[in-house]
């Protein structure tokens, strides 16, 4: 596809879009001297596998290096520019191991994880640290006192204040962009206790005081560091795999140049190149038939089942599929030109509206912060006015009221929660790609399917066989046989499965955008379209069926379902959500659908606008719409909805749009993922709350100048311990 | 109170080498892949000696 190259959706735009940019940029840039190529292995899952791999690849000439990556399922190719990935299947292939092609530049941000392995290395930098001033602090805690305990302290600052620094950054980062942006985020009350805590620990060693609080304020980072890593590793791991996806899909196509065909890559195409484009093979640009007449699937741009015919003239538009026969195309748009990339676009503007969602710990800050900060300040005026001016016993109080109600806990409890929901659902095949999806599809209150594609599978199947004549099969199954066309294959299998035998046929020919003809017991027969047959053309997907001089016949076909869509139909409808289907395809096709399925509300011949627009409606009307959806229409529809969810078989620009990616085929993990969702909001808020209630029994004691470094410490862990035990609920 | 004098650097150095320890796992990328490397011990094929 094309879009490989559209850098996917952060997560939370400030915080993960700037690391993965340029990330991509790094990466794009071609590689000098031998090429490195990508390979999906999805087969392989043991050590044998990894030797044989190895082996096979190795064996190849040409080959330098071959590394398999079994996390992955991935291996990556040292070699010369001779090779082509498209020997290297075939060897893989012959050795019995399943592989397919993968995109590099689509895989550039996933394979260096940049930012996890930076989080990585601070959160280990705080581990060792914490637990050496942990060592020191017990032993100041169990009496030691005078020189001894002002040497631990200084060696405690000694390591805390290196660590501080570095293991603090992203959180010091994240409060200044929040601060600079006149918001306040989780990360400011966060950062201030850090920093005070440290600094009043400092002046306390200098002047050889009692409580020093380096091992809270070290806690403290190790403990969010590791809230922060956890939902970055979730987030990381998902992303991978979504962008797998995407480099499943090369960017290639079939230039013709003097006749001599060439395989270049889609991006090189340039306006006025003829481009073959081969029967099964997606439309690579926006151009006009010269050569060949075929049928065009358009379902994924628009949503019509019916193919659509196309002859020497017609325009094509990058993400159709071509059905029967060879096509030239000469080039008109290619790469960022063309239709389907502009609005991919559009849904980049579409989805900048999201962006202003703010997630609920965003809003638990909003609220905490002031409190947490003014009843500091308000211990600090207090006791500077009951102990007459004592400016560091009244600081103290205040660094101990910051540190007890730092958000420790609540730092941990989102990621938490979100980590173990995500996995969960990962496991059912759903690949949450944005940090706040969880809890917006927990909100959710209307549904909005498309068709074509999402509920069904896009693959038509006959409707009806039992109603034609057994001869008449038998002369369509002969003509079925000898077509690669959607509905010829699809009505072979069907009639096959019926037990129907094949009558003998003989001068059998394909006519490329028409159908099939033949002569059968001496009269001449023919399968395809209605005005070639000389039949008239019915409202739905059919083939047509003359035999001799006979009435043609009209083999009709309907979708066939997606595995779990009825499932997930239910599912919904019993969660009380309002199911709503929208569609581009015509109005009959679409009622009998949504009667089929059991869905009431239907929109039919919708334009790819009036989806989103319908959306957008709903939207404004107050509701929280989920937008399942696969293909080009869909894509804005994708971006408005306040979730969306696209399976994998979707095109690419709509699974950049949509939140959660459906992988496999089962739909019926639509159901869980929303009770999982609304039990995993459920859990954050409890989070919150046993936050709260340690902070109300904690606050006090601070206030009143009772709290030591110990009770700090113990509050700090019982309260991170609990939250994550509860978050460990959802799994 | 003088074994302090010994066993606080002691502590202090078992510590940091496990912690550069780890930077270097990391630094050579040894997280890449746990379930391959996991994999890996049972392949014979640099048994005599390691991979050139």
């Amino acid at each position: 596809m094309s879009l490989a190259e559209h850098p996917h959706p952060a997560g939370c735009p400030a915080c993960v879009a700037a690391p993965a940019a340029e990330e991509i940029a790094a990466g794009v840039a071609p590689p000098a001297g031998p090429a490195r190529l990508q390979l999906s292995l999805p087969g392989i899952h043991c050590a044998g596998c990894i030797a044989g791999v190895e082996r096979a690849l190795t064996a190849v000439p040409g080959v330098e290096d071959a590394r398999v990556n079994l996390t992955l399922k991935r291996a990556s190719i040292d070699a010369d520019a001779g090779t082509t990935p498209a020997d290297l299947i075939a060897v893989l292939d012959r050795a019995g191991y399943e592989a397919h092609e993968l995109d590099a530049t689509a895989l550039a941000a996933t394979e260096t994880d940049r930012e996890g392995r930076d989080l990585a290395m601070r959160l280990a930098v705080a581990f060792f640290a914490n637990m050496n001033v942990m060592l020191l602090s017990i032993a100041v805690w169990a009496g030691a006192a005078d020189a001894t305990r002002d040497l631990f302290h200084w060696i405690s600052a000694a390591i805390a204040i290196p660590t501080v620094i570095f293991s603090g950054r992203p959180f010091y980062a994240s409060a200044l962009s929040a601060l600079r942006g006149r918001r306040l985020n989780m990360d400011v009350p966060i950062s201030l206790a850090i920093i005070l805590a440290v600094a009043l620990s400092l002046w306390e060693t200098m002047l050889s005081g009692k409580h020093a609080y380096f091992d809270a304020a070290l806690s403290l980072t190790f403990f969010l560091l590791l809230g922060r890593y956890l939902d970055h590793k979730t987030r990381a791991s998902a992303r991978s795999a979504a962008e797998e996806l995407a480099a499943l899909e090369v960017p290639r196509a079939t230039r013709l140049r003097d006749g001599a065909e060439e395989e270049v890559r889609a991006a090189e195409l340039a306006p006025g190149d003829m481009v073959l484009v081969r029967p099964g093979g997606r439309v690579p640009v926006d151009g006009r038939i010269v050569e060949g007449r075929s049928e065009i699937d358009r379902s994924l741009m628009t949503g019509e089942s019916l193919p659509a015919f196309a002859e020497p003239g017609s325009p094509v538009a990058a993400g159709e599929v071509n059905l029967t026969g060879p096509l030239t195309v000469q080039v008109e748009a290619s790469g960022q030109e063309t239709a389907l990339h502009r609005i991919a676009d559009l849904v980049a503007v579409a989805e900048s509206g999201r962006a202003n969602y703010s997630s609920l710990a965003d809003r638990a800050a909003r609220a905490y912060a002031p409190v947490v900060h003014l009843l500091a300040l308000a211990a600090f005026v207090a006791w500077m006015w009951i102990s007459g001016g004592d400016m560091r016993l009244s600081l103290n109080v205040a660094v101990a009221t910051l540190i007890i109600t730092c958000p420790c806990a609540m730092g941990l409890a989102v990621p938490a929660v979100t980590t173990a929901a995500s996995g969960r659902l990962f496991r059912k095949g759903l690949l949450i790609k944005d940090g706040t999806a969880l809890e917006r599809l927990a909100e959710v209150d209307t549904v909005v399917f498309d068709k074509t594609g999402t509920l069904t599978m896009g693959l038509p199947e006959p409707a009806d066989l039992g109603r034609h004549a057994r001869r008449d099969l038998e002369v369509a199954l002969a003509l079925a046989l000898a077509s690669e066309h959607p509905l010829a294959v699809s009505l072979a299998r069907a009639a096959k499965a019926a037990g129907i035998r094949p009558a003998r046929a003989t001068e059998v020919r394909e006519v490329p955008g028409y159908g099939v003809e033949a002569t059968v017991r001496g009269q001449q027969a023919r399968l395809g379209r209605a005005a070639w047959v000389g039949a008239e053309a019915e409202g739905v997907t059919a083939t047509y069926l003359r035999v001799g001089d006979s009435a043609p016949v009209a083999i009709t076909f309907t979708d066939s379902l997606r595995p779990g869509a009825e499932e997930a139909v239910a599912a919904l409808t019993a969660a009380g959500k309002r199911l709503l289907l929208i569609s581009g395809d015509a109005e009959p096709a679409v009622r009998a659908f949504a009667a089929r399925i059991g869905i009431d509300e239907v929109v039919a011949e919708a334009l790819p606008e009036e989806k989103a627009a319908r959306v957008a409606a709903l939207s404004r009307e107050g509701h929280k719409v989920l937008m399942v959806g696969d293909g080009l229409n869909d894509t804005a529809a994708l971006a408005a909805a306040h979730v969306s969810i696209s399976p994998a078989s979707a095109l690419d620009a709509a699974r950049v749009a949509s939140d959660i990616v459906l992988m496999g085929e089962d739909l019926s993990a639509l159901g869980d993922a929303t009770a999982t969702a609304v039990r995993a909001r459920a859990r954050i808020k409890e989070n919150f709350t046993i936050s709260t209630v340690y902070n109300v029994v904690a606050v006090p004691i601070a206030l009143l100048g009772f709290a030591t470094p110990l009770a700090a410490a113990l509050a700090m862990s019982l309260s991170s311990i609990t939250v994550s035990l509860n978050a460990l609920r959802v799994r | 109170m003088e074994v302090l004098t010994i066993l606080i650097p002691v502590s202090l150095f078992l510590g940091a080498v496990g912690l550069v320890a780890f930077v270097w796992t990391m630094k050579a990328r040894q997280y890449d892949d746990p379930d391959g490397d996991a994999n890996r011990i049972l392949n014979d094929d640099y048994d005599d000696k390691p991979k050139g």
